[in-house]
């Protein structure tokens, strides 16, 4: 086969699990472009009260001031005004699947999310362009207090709760990207979580593109009370478009002393979307904070999930995966912020590539000067399947304490002749073979998720190794 | 009748350095034969060109297996024809377990011979697994290490034997199985190729020293001399090495080539 047939099987792999597009539904969608005007169009959309009116005008001032971020991968080809920002997919969220439209419905099932709601999640959510189409929580947590619902309708049913947590971790002045979601955001999860509460079973978001050139600003906040525990989960896919989409989210987490939350990212967006989201925990005493953040699609991803420990025993861990197939970017990584003594991190990056995608770990690891005893361990690991795939190291550290212990490793490595011969020679085919690598590479971290998710992205990262290797 | 491997006037290169200049054998099913030669002869370049490694290039003759040319034929097409070789030197996998490992090769072959197969079962893979270990006397605790990682050379060794009970070959290559290996751990491998060995199921074992051949016993014994098989016989042969060495070999070749 040649390469251009290899790209075709792969497209054609992607375009029939995830690729397709229902026909134009939506109920209202703006033009396109961003300005005041636009911006006053969307809140006044959501009947927002006037403060929230104000603060996405004031987050759009210094989104068009900020200049564009030069520092990684290139996104000059990223057009603002050639974007729709927001489309409305349905008149109302649905609290039952019989609620949401047919064809968004169909969508979902396609995708096996009401399947999995069944099957093993606490509960789910689903976002179809710019809105929540569904949101759903097991009646047994919501009886504990458990509060899972868009983020649209928690600005208007828990207007003082949500007033005391939003833009709390993520300032619009952040960057760019976050002054933009301050302006445009909508849908997302809020999540509320008393203290105490452990919710076993994961929560999870699904967040779909279905219009062409369209902006999707999720925007989520997860506040996760004194001693509770939440596990949640997004996915994303897209159809494959000829234009650019963008998606840019803003999660904002909370969690307090003795907590513990996880936050697992699946990113399977299709390769014309720029995901460039801002990522962000605070960690109080003896909380502990875990990323897993798995991003195998999109045009370009820039997204280093931040953690910062705030108080003395925080712990803070980020697992990183990154793959980069044929003109891909993925510039990944994560940050730990040590604000507080006593507090700890581990960062974990393995990334991919093949067919000349580009991988980069770009992470940050910062201790200041009152943070006494800190411990951290940073270690990225790349593997390369070929010659012309390229893979970086940016690993900023800033130290002001001297009573630290900090590991750092890194290592690149290239598939070998001899594992692919000693691997044929038992009857796998080249191409297992190479995907037998990679899963072994990325199985440290696989392995930490629950098994429904471990089989999804083994599943994915054979459609990403389907017709690779020529 | 059982499928034979047939090695016709075979001329291999690596780097454009020829390194075997006309090998003839025939290894048939039920058959166990020994290759010896000193270090340098062409033995591990043998084995690897019958597997297909890339890096050796056959300038010519031919490897005909069950009336197949495998020159035409890629490494995993051999293996899956029931052609196997056990690695001097096995390679890491690491993040993959031996069973995982195992269940893809399992399945690799029972998809070339039916397309839609699912391939085996996981409670009849994991059954078939400890019988294999039974009868090799393995730790049940192998099937979750991951492959090669961190093994001792023993370890190794004994790792090659399993693929081999599991895979099933109609014909397997040992090569240099032996080499690295203490006497205990010799024998544990010889014990084991000793009890899969049968009718359905014939053996070249490649090895530089006698010693594996107190276990093993072949019927048939090569002697290679650069690049060519120049003594066969039976497993006399093999004693006649021990006692004098090679020199007597040379010598004879140096007196028929004069």
């Amino acid at each position: 086969m040649s390469d251009a047939e290899h790209l075709e099987g792969l497209r054609e792999a992607y375009a029939e699990q995830y690729g397709f597009h229902d026909p134009d539904s939506s109920v209202f969608k703006t033009r396109k472009g961003i300005n005041a005007e636009i911006v006053a169009q969307i809140s006044a959309m959501k009947n927002e009260p006037q403060w929230m009116l104000d603060y996405r005008l004031k987050a759009l001032r210094i989104f068009e001031q900020k200049p564009m971020p030069t520092w990684g991968p290139d996104l000059s080809s990223l057009d603002h005004n050639d974007m729709i920002y927001f489309v409305r997919p349905a008149e109302q969220e649905g609290r039952s699947w019989d609620d949401v439209p047919d064809d968004i419905k169909q969508t979902f099932d396609r995708l096996g999310v009401p399947e999995a709601e069944q099957k093993f999640l606490a509960g789910a959510g689903a976002q179809y362009d710019s809105e929540m189409v569904y949101h759903r929580i097991k009646q047994n947590l919501e009886d504990q207090g458990v509060i899972f619902k868009s983020i649209d309708a928690a600005l208007q049913e828990n207007e003082d709760l949500f007033r005391e947590y939003f833009g709390t971790v993520i300032p619009p002045h952040d960057n760019k990207y976050a002054a933009l979601n301050g302006a445009a955001w909508s849908g997302g999860s809020f999540i509320y979580v008393p203290p105490g509460v452990k919710v076993e079973m994961p929560l999870q978001a699904y967040f779909r593109l279905n219009t062409a050139s369209i902006g999707q600003f999720e925007r989520t906040i997860i506040v996760v009370d004194e001693g509770a525990f939440l596990h949640y989960v997004e996915g994303c896919t897209a159809p494959i478009y000829s234009t650019d989409s963008l998606h840019t989210g803003v999660i904002e987490i909370v969690v307090k002393r003795g907590a513990r939350a996880r936050y697992t990212t699946i990113q399977n967006w299709s390769n014309n979307v720029y995901n460039l989201v801002t990522q962000r925990a605070m960690v109080y005493g003896d909380g502990s904070m875990e990323w897993v953040d798995a991003n195998l699609g999109s045009k370009v991803t820039m997204k280093y999930p931040s953690t910062y420990l705030m108080e003395p025993g925080a712990h803070g861990e980020i697992l990183s995966i990154a793959f980069a197939g044929r003109g891909q970017v993925q510039d990944a990584g994560g940050k730990a912020v040590h604000v507080a003594p006593n507090t700890t991190s581990q960062i974990i990056s393995k990334s991919i590539c093949k067919d000349g995608g580009r991988s980069s770990y770009r992470g940050l690891l910062k201790v200041y000067p009152d943070a006494d005893n800190v411990k951290s361990t940073v270690v990225c690991d790349a593997l390369l399947l070929d010659d012309i795939s390229e893979s970086d190291t940016y690993p900023y550290i800033e130290i002001e304490n001297p009573h630290v212990t900090v590991g750092h490793e890194a290592t690149v490595s290239k598939v070998g002749d001899d594992q692919l011969f000693y691997l044929m020679s038992r009857g796998l085919s080249e191409h297992e073979a190479n995907a037998m690598v990679v899963n072994g590479f990325l199985e440290p971290l696989t392995k930490e998720l629950p098994m429904e998710y471990s089989i999804e992205m083994n599943r994915l990262i054979q459609l990403q190794m389907e017709g690779s290797i020529g | 009748m059982g499928a034979a491997l047939e090695i016709r006037n075979l001329h291999v290169s690596v780097e454009d350095q020829p390194i075997l200049q006309g090998v003839n054998l025939i290894v048939r099913q039920g058959e166990i034969h020994a290759l010896m030669g000193p270090n340098g002869s062409g033995k591990s370049t043998l084995a690897n060109t019958l597997m297909g490694h890339p890096a050796y290039d056959v300038t010519a003759g031919q490897i005909i297996f069950d009336g197949m040319d495998l020159l035409d034929l890629e490494t995993d097409e051999r293996s899956r024809l029931g052609l196997f070789m056990a690695f001097q030197y096995p390679v890491a996998i690491p993040g993959v377990t031996v069973a995982n490992f195992l269940r893809n090769a399992i399945n690799a072959r029972m998809k070339d011979d039916d397309p839609d197969s699912k391939g085996i079962p996981i409670p009849a893979f994991r059954k078939m697994m400890i019988d294999k270990m039974d009868l090799l006397r393995m730790d049940h605790s192998f099937g979750g290490r991951y492959l090669n990682d961190g093994f001792s050379g023993g370890e190794k060794k004994r790792a090659e034997i399993l693929q081999m009970a599991m895979l099933e070959p109609r014909i397997a290559i040992m090569d240099e199985t032996d080499s690295g290996l203490d006497i205990d751990a010799l024998r544990i491998v010889a014990e084991g190729v000793n009890r899969l060995s049968g009718p359905d199921l014939g053996v070249l074992v490649i090895t530089h020293y006698q010693r594996i051949l107190n276990y093993i016993k072949p019927q048939f014994v090569h002697i290679m001399l650069d690049g060519q098989i120049v003594e066969s016989g039976g497993d006399d042969l093999a004693l006649r090495l021990e006692e004098q060495g090679y020199d007597w070999v040379r010598e004879r070749q140096n007196g028929n080539g004069r």
